[in-house]
């Protein structure tokens, strides 16, 4: 038996290359004396898109397996799965590396340590959707934890973000600590930390009963409470309002996507591999869990005057949305392979909307809070008039995460969505998940509304100021502009791709 | 064979709108350019009607069907049939009329492109739902009208609107969740999103209890819409605060979507839930009806003009669901020729009071106090035969659908209860006798009489050529469907019989 490894770098460069230009970012900028944040966005920008270079390689290629145990079984697998969310992740990442480089310099934000945490917390992950055993998982997901609370809290002078830092920090130590706990459970009743050993383990585990099955369920119980925390599930989600408006807004958006997914990334396949015996288990807490987080992060949503906070309760509700499809595992029909695979499916289609059209509308809150740092909503009023563009393209996201035309994709992806929770018999879900998307309209639409309002108030003694007219954060804003059209009049390829990612997942 | 003629009808519009929307036009010329943008889809409508096999009414024609989004088995499903069509023409003639009304009379709150340009979306959106043929699509249209709608009465609105449009979107997308999720509870059971497919299978293979869940949903989303008692407390204060090319249409068209999707999704997708509830429906609509005409005989002693007619909107809506209640084929054309009659002589109403408004700069029935006959003798004489076409009158549109939906009620569909039916015709019947009643009232109080000494001195110009040709046209039409009924009935016919296994 060899000591050393071999490695498939070919599986791994989407990690490699991220990680390299984080290095290669905070090396630089010791070097580096003028336009530091310049030379780091334009590094980072290219080891990300080498990342996504390479991932879009990966996908065209049959699955990849490497560190791998006697026996065949991995820790880091390159398949489909992986691959949607690596392309998704490192996606998500180009538009908060173009929204951050005007933050990062007006907000006196060191851009070497910005860019470097914001690659780390990127290297975790693209690792997170390709690890196969809990140490790897939960390695990962700390991975991405760590650098984001020094990224909240990055804004030195507003005592703000330290609180928000501080509260991020407590919260996601707890969740750790029950994931932990819930993992020890685990390789405690299998006697192994493999996804796919768990899932043969649990089988038996299952079918025999008994104290040990008991003891099964709370593992589960406990680790699926853990990855709520990163999904910012009710009621896991006292930290997300405050941290989101305490940090940098470009980290509101990195959190609000790219964090939130690499949750769903591990949450899945725990769920739909590892814990697939235990649906009944976790089916009912999820389907709870779903309509509890909807219909709490809508109805405070409806409250807010701050814009990013109201984006933040808007994202909570969102999560809401994407948990509904697990949720059919609470009735036994909706417990087939078949069915938790479609369901799985129909949360990764989800997931890759909302990651377009929840950037978009925290790229508008960018440009916005950068000429209006208090962030009111009542300053949007009459936007269209100064900044047309970014108004309409604003008005567009926000229906789209309403799911009304014409944002036509965040439509697609409820029907997605309440399609599976119909298909399922969880009807009630479907119902509740119908008056939510109701409740979200009152916020969204007064918000869209208010674009487009005319002055009531006699004008300001100074001019309104006009949001720049381009800049590179207006790049991140029309990646995501395009994308969110794009889906909206041709989603098929994301739906073929969900498809194709969950097919890797659950039937094992 | 694709046929692009219906791609054309819902993209012209479009077009149009995009063209409003970002060219930096003049007033003038977008006035202009709205009238030929609003004229394209009704040549389009035409060259629909004249292709039409009308032999084969029952049938869906002229269609479009395109993968969309296969996966969750989503398609670009577009089609006319006997059903379908007069509203289509409905939507055309009056979107046209509309947008010519607006050279002569622009509301005041925003800029005539930027109306004009939500007019024409909002065309698109009805357009689209008449046509669709796929539960999705039907949605994605359903839902489009509402944005135009919200805005035209949030910034051209009356001193009240933004409450007034508030609750109009608040209301309208509550039943749009309802009814979507009616949908979704037909698409698992049947397993298709098509419409033609739901209707030929007559509810098949849908549980009965699925089938009155999915029915009652629908009845909620829809009823919200057309509307229906007790869920129509929006209707009166939007159309009270729309401007109003906004009232014209959201009486002439937008309800009509509403018991469009009745007679097209629920009643054909899922008939047994339709028998099971169609007698609550029918106690609905008449209870609607009397309740309208109360509303509006106390309106008539001294109110509001245009929340008189928004009242009656929902009289007239109420017969129009006593027919589809009745679960009729007769009942059904009732409803259907009832649909167009209320668009053309309710829209013609709401364009008088319009006018009226802009003249006197006040709707209420006191202080206008009577003498319109003599004070403007065009404007005054066109309200009386709106008025008297809106409650009943042999010979004018509006008295077919209330006929036939009573005849319906008489012989009711033979699994619904004959006696509940007979008295349902009755109190309809009375319904009809106090919507005379209140229509006189208001007569005798705002149009004849002799003017008022406030009114008398100042110079009120009667309709401009303009106005005129907005209105002449809707006139001409309500007589024509009430003289001969069978432009209508006989499109309908076939594609009628075709819901009924």
């Amino acid at each position: 038996m060899s000591v050393i490894q071999s490695i498939d770098y070919g599986a791994v460069a989407p990690v490699l290359a991220v990680a390299i230009a984080a290095v290669v970012v905070l090396v630089a900028d010791l070097f580096v004396t003028s336009r530091r944040a310049d030379v780091a966005c334009a590094l980072s920008l290219v080891g990300v898109a080498a990342g996504f270079g390479s991932a879009a390689w990966l996908a065209t290629e049959p699955a990849r397996k490497t560190f791998c145990f006697a026996g065949g079984r991995c820790s880091y697998v390159a398949d489909d799965y992986t691959v949607y969310f690596q392309l998704l992740f490192l996606a998500a990442i180009l538009v908060v590396l173009l929204l951050s480089r005007a933050a990062v310099v007006t907000d006196g934000m060191p851009a070497g340590e910005y860019h470097f945490l914001l690659l780390s917390s990127g290297v975790g992950m693209l690792t997170l959707a390709a690890a196969r055993d809990l140490i790897t998982l939960l390695i990962s997901l700390e991975v991405v934890s760590l650098p984001a609370f020094v990224l909240v809290g990055l804004r030195r002078a507003d005592p703000r973000g330290i609180e928000a830092a501080l509260k991020f920090f407590l919260f996601s130590v707890v969740a750790t600590g029950l994931t932990v706990y819930g993992m020890a459970l685990l390789y405690g009743v299998t006697g192994t930390v493999q996804v796919d050993a768990i899932s043969d383990a649990l089988r038996g585990v299952h079918a025999a009963g008994g104290a040990k099955s008991s003891l099964a369920a709370a593992a589960v119980v406990l680790v699926v409470a853990g990855f709520a925390f990163k999904v910012s599930a009710v009621p896991f989600h006292f930290w997300a309002p405050d941290t989101y408006q305490g940090a940098p807004v470009p980290i509101a958006a990195f959190l609000s996507t790219a964090s939130k997914a690499a949750g769903f990334a591990g949450l899945l396949v725990l769920l739909l591999d590892a814990f697939v015996r235990y649906a009944d288990v976790w089916g009912p807490v999820v389907a709870v869990l779903a309509a509890v987080t909807m219909t709490v992060g809508n109805v405070v949503a409806l409250r807010q005057w701050h814009l990013v906070r109201l984006l933040a309760w808007s994202t909570v509700a969102q999560a809401g949305y994407m948990l509904v499809p697990l949720g059919v595992a609470a009735t036994s029909s909706g417990r087939s392979p078949a069915e938790l695979r479609a369901a799985g499916e129909a949360t990764l289609v989800y997931l890759g909307i909302y990651v377009a059209m929840n950037l978009g509308a925290f790229a508008c809150a960018v440009l916005f809070t950068r000429e209006r740092p208090q962030g009111a909503i009542d300053d949007l009023r009459g936007l269209v008039r100064r900044s047309p563009l970014v108004a309409v393209a604003f008005a567009l996201f926000l229906t789209a995460l309403a799911g009304l035309p014409p944002g036509v994709a965040g439509l697609f992806a409820k029907v997605a969505v309440l399609r599976e929770a119909v298909h399922g018999h969880v009807v009630w879900l479907a119902v509740v998940a119908a008056v939510n998307a109701v409740i979200g309209l009152a916020y969204y639409l007064r918000v869209a509304a208010l674009l487009f309002a005319g002055d009531d108030q006699p004008a300001d003694d100074q001019p309104e100021p006009r949001l720049p007219r381009f800049s590179l954060a207006s790049g991140g804003l029309a990646v995501s502009l395009a994308a969110t059209l794009a889906l909206s009049v041709y989603p098929q390829p994301l739906f073929h791709w969900a498809k194709d990612a969950a097919s890797v997942l659950s039937g094992t | 064979m694709t046929d692009v003629s219906l791609v054309l009808l819902v993209g012209l519009p479009a077009l149009g709108a995009f063209v409003l929307a970002v060219a930096p036009l003049t007033d003038r010329a977008a006035r202009f350019t709205g009238v030929v943008a609003a004229a394209a889809p009704l040549v389009v409508a035409v060259v629909v009607a004249s292709r039409f096999d009308y032999g084969a009414a029952g049938r869906m024609q002229q269609t479009v069907n395109a993968d969309w989004l296969p996966t969750i088995d989503v398609r670009f499903h577009l089609g006319v049939d006997g059903i379908s069509l007069p509203l289509v023409l409905l939507t055309a003639v009056l979107t046209f009329l509309c947008a010519v009304y607006t050279v002569a009379s622009s509301p005041t709150g925003g800029s005539v492109r930027n109306f004009l340009a939500l007019v024409l979306v909002l065309e698109v959106g009805v357009l689209g739902t008449f046509t669709a043929l796929d539960l999705v699509l039907f949605f994605v249209f359903f839902e489009v009208v509402l944005i135009p709608m919200y805005f035209l009465i949030a910034a051209w609105g009356g001193r009240e609107r933004a409450p007034a449009a508030t609750k109009f979107i608040l209301f309208t997308l509550l039943g749009s969740g309802l009814m979507f999720v009616g949908f979704l509870v037909l698409y698992a059971k049947a397993g298709t999103f098509d419409i033609t497919v739901l209707t030929a299978q007559h509810g098949q293979g849908i549980g009965a209890g699925a089938q009155l869940l999915a029915f009652v949903l629908l009845l909620l989303g829809f009823g919200i819409k057309s509307p229906m008692w007790p869920l129509h407390t929006w209707l009166p204060d939007a159309h009270t605060e729309a401007p109003t090319v906004g009232s014209v249409l959201l009486a002439g068209v937008l309800l009509k979507m509403g018991t469009y999707g009745l007679v097209r999704v629920a009643v054909g997708a899922a008939p047994d839930g339709a028998r099971r509830a169609a007698p609550a429906l029918g106690v609905l609509a008449v209870l609607g009806i009397i309740y309208a005409a109360l509303a509006c005989i106390a309106l008539a002693r001294g109110g509001d003009l245009k929340r008189l007619i928004a009242f009656s909107s929902v009289g007239h809506m109420g017969f129009v669901l006593l027919g589809i209640a009745t679960l009729t084929p007769i009942g059904i054309q009732g409803a259907l020729i009832g649909n167009v009659a209320h668009g053309l002589i309710t829209g013609l109403l709401f364009f008088l009071v319009g006018g009226i408004k802009d003249r006197f700069h006040t709707s209420d029935i006191e202080e206008l106090g009577g003498g319109l006959l003599a004070k403007v003798p065009a404007l005054g004489g066109l309200l009386l035969v709106a008025s008297i076409a809106s409650l009943g009158m042999p010979g004018l549109a509006g008295f077919w659908g209330e006929m036939l939906a009573m005849l319906g009620a008489w012989s009711p569909a033979a699994a619904l209860s004959r006696s509940l039916f007979l008295v349902l015709m009755a109190v309809a019947g009375l319904g009809t006798v106090l919507t005379a009643l209140y229509f006189v009232a208001m007569l005798r109080r705002v149009d004849f009489g002799i003017v008022p000494d406030r009114w008398r001195d100042g110079v009120i110009a009667d309709a401009l050529p303009a106005e005129l040709a907005a209105w002449v046209p809707l006139v001409a039409l309500a007589l024509a469907v009430g003289v001969w009924p069978r432009l209508v009935l006989g499109v309908t016919d076939a594609a009628v019989h075709g819901l009924f296994p």
